[in-house]
């Protein structure tokens, strides 16, 4: 890569991975400081005390979701429920749409091949009919949405993601246990070594420690 | 870290259910104790008892595929008028069963119902194995098999389209989104605990493939609040759609004019009776699990006194719509209708319909009793029974009312032939399979989930001034 890396005013939310390695020397940088604690009530107050001295690069890493941890933490809603909502309207238009098309009308679709429809007369029935056409439309309104759900889960969370300094360190391993880390990234505007590891000290942790990135 | 007593108690009192793991106080010894099933260095060996039988199973499960595509379906013994013969009751039994596993992960977890934590990863892993063997069966009849793309709405030169005002193509699209939907249910469920035995693996191997599919999970607070809300959007997606699809299964019956099968209470009946045959399936299954395994401080007494219950529950709805549908028979004033249940009450096919009654409507009442929920081997064989039951119920379904339709003159008799029972042995044997290798391989139960049910997951344990807290 040419091109030097562009820090732009991101939400710590939406950023997660930045290049940190001097570009000159190669030699991995800070990353980051992890403060560990062994119960959901330390993590809890720390991540109160954490946010009001005013980070915005810092995040918690636990076994477990810890109830009400994401709002103590400042983490806003979610707009995962909205995305959803549009992914299951698709499917419903979607499903829709294919029925007319397959079995109502004679329309003629250009893609690669010719695609045409074909109108099914089945009793004398109308040919839009619409209650028949309900149950697929459920089906593939739940199906679009669900995939919408774990889909738009997975990109908002950047993941899959298989490198990351948390997970390069050993020693946050128990953060899938029985351990919450607290970690703090030495990007924020407000980290500064000693007064950051000051902070932490004062959460009360068990040990802290580096990473590298 | 606040330490809470070690509560043992697996009597309910009222308004206080009895907790839900016992024996621990630290989330750490969870995480080793569920891990050890994945860690050990050999299964038990009831495993591999198990395992020989199945894949052979399995095995001949795949023979019989293969004559069946070479020879026809005439090694069926699917007839005139009976032409939905085994494949289509076995469809219906497995589908069926596939549904405890999604009822347990949605409704149960809409319902705030705490309990289902211990029980619903395989619960849910069962559905995904039950909906395989359940999609297999009308794959493999459709006899002409090398044209099953003709099932989907796919371009072709001959400009022909599935005809989507058949329930049989909406079973299609039912079943489909219903197997889709479980899965990636199943999976992001599994997501941490995959993470969890990744940052536990004593080898690469282990490490990189568990790694792989746990995406690269670090517990992130960020990341579980967005988890949360996918998951909680999945249960609320999923508990309709656990509802539509055995609906849409039985009007496949309903929608047909047949006496016996051309009636409004076959939607809710049979997604009662899916959820019936679904819980005595886990009960099967789990009862034996947890014995080999030593899981029984994850599911509990409590848990199997629960799952008792729903099958008392739905056995009895399954029972009044047994009855009901005698009722109906008769107040509706239709000869045929009539005929219809008196036939199959005490015609041919009449020892099917009292095996069905007996397992399904008698063998459940026992679970009034509290000492019969809390008896492992009752609760085993009820469940049994149970699953007996409901595959009955389907064959007195399906065949009696083809076997006998209006018309005496075309009246018929339905039997099965070796290839039949095999193929439904072989079902069970492909089921097996799989879930013994999730068993070996996968988390079995949900960790993240069970520790965050555990009085010590309360972030607010100790504290006493969590209202000043809140509005802080």
């Amino acid at each position: 890569m040419t091109t030097s890396p562009v820090h732009t005013e991101m939400h710590p939310d939406t950023a997660m991975v930045v290049d940190d390695m001097n570009p000159d020397t190669g030699v991995s940088q800070l990353w980051g400081l992890a403060a560990e604690f062994s119960s959901p009530a330390a993590i809890m107050d720390a991540a109160k005390k954490v946010r009001a001295a005013g980070y915005r690069w810092w995040d918690c890493h636990t076994p477990f979701p810890v109830h009400g941890l994401d709002f103590a933490m400042g983490i806003k809603y979610t707009i995962l429920p909205i995305i959803v909502f549009f992914g299951g309207l698709t499917g419903t238009c979607l499903a829709l749409f294919l029925q007319v098309f397959t079995n109502s009308l004679e329309w003629n679709i250009w893609g690669i091949v010719p695609v045409v429809g074909y109108q099914f007369e089945v009793s004398g029935k109308p040919l839009i009919s619409l209650p028949a056409f309900i149950p697929v439309m459920f089906e593939l309104t739940v199906l679009f949405s669900a995939l919408t759900a774990v889909g738009g889960m997975l990109l908002l969370n950047k993941l899959p993601c298989l490198y990351h300094p948390v997970l390069k360190s050993p020693k946050l391993k128990r953060a899938t246990d029985d351990r919450f880390y607290l970690v703090i990234e030495s990007r924020d505007p407000k980290f500064v070594r000693p007064r950051t590891e000051e902070l932490l000290e004062s959460l009360g942790p068990d040990t802290i420690i580096e990473l590298e990135a | 870290m606040t330490t809470l007593p070690v509560d043992n108690t697996t009597i309910e009192q009222p308004g206080e259910g009895s907790p839900l793991v016992l024996g621990h106080t630290s989330f750490d010894t969870v995480t080793s104790e569920i891990c050890r099933v994945n860690e050990a260095k050999k299964p038990p060996f009831a495993w591999y008892a198990t395992m020989v039988i199945s894949a052979s199973l399995t095995l001949m499960l795949g023979i019989l595929i293969a004559y069946l595509f070479l020879t026809g379906v005439g090694v069926w013994g699917n007839n005139n008028p009976a032409m939905w013969g085994f494949p289509i009751v076995n469809f219906v039994f497995w589908v069926g069963i596939g549904h405890a596993g999604t009822l347990i992960s949605a409704i149960l977890f809409l319902f705030r119902q705490k309990w289902r934590t211990s029980i619903n990863r395989f619960a849910e892993a069962m559905t995904i194995f039950a909906v395989i063997c359940a999609g297999m069966f009308p794959g493999i009849h459709i006899g002409r098999v090398w044209l099953a793309y003709w099932l989907f709405p796919i371009p072709n030169q001959m400009s022909m389209w599935p005809q989507f005002r058949s329930p049989l193509l909406w079973d299609v699209f039912a079943v489909g989104t219903y197997f889709t939907v479980s899965l990636i249910f199943w999976y992001v469920g599994m997501v941490p605990d995959l993470a969890t035995l990744r940052d536990r693996a004593t080898n690469k191997i282990k490490a990189v493939s568990y790694g792989i599919f746990a995406l690269g999970w670090r517990g992130s607070m960020r990341h579980w609040h967005r988890y949360e809300r996918a998951y909680l959007l999945l249960a609320a997606l999923a508990t309709p759609l656990v509802l539509s699809v055995h609906s849409v299964v039985s009007f496949d019956f309903a929608v047909a004019q047949l006496p016996g099968w051309h009636t409004t209470i076959f939607p809710p009946y049979f997604v009662a009776g899916a959820i019936f045959s679904g819980f005595a399936m886990v009960l099967t299954l789990a009862i034996p699990a947890r014995e080999l395994w030593g899981l029984k401080n994850f599911i509990t007494m409590r848990h199997m006194e629960n799952m008792a219950k729903i099958i008392l529950l739905t056995g009895s709805m399954v029972g009044y719509a047994y009855g009901m549908e005698f009722f109906m028979a008769w107040y509706s004033g239709e000869i045929y209708e009539q005929f219809a249940f008196i036939n199959r009450a005490f015609g041919q096919y009449a020892w099917a319909y009292w095996i069905m009654v007996s397992c399904n409507v008698i063998t459940p009442q026992i679970f009034w009793i509290k000492w019969c929920r809390r008896n492992i081997w009752i609760l085993f064989f009820a469940s049994l029974f149970v699953n007996i039951g409901m595959w009955f119920e389907r064959f007195v379904i399906a065949i009696t009312s083809l076997a006998n339709d209006f018309l005496p003159s075309s009246w018929g008799w339905f039997e099965p032939t070796w290839v039949d029972i095999l193929t439904l042995l072989g079902s069970f044997g492909l089921f097996m399979t799989l879930f013994l290798l999730f068993i070996r391989f996968l988390p079995i139960l949900a960790i993240s989930e069970i520790k965050g049910v555990m009085p010590e997951a309360n972030p607010h344990a100790g504290h006493d001034h969590d209202h000043e807290e809140a509005t802080s």
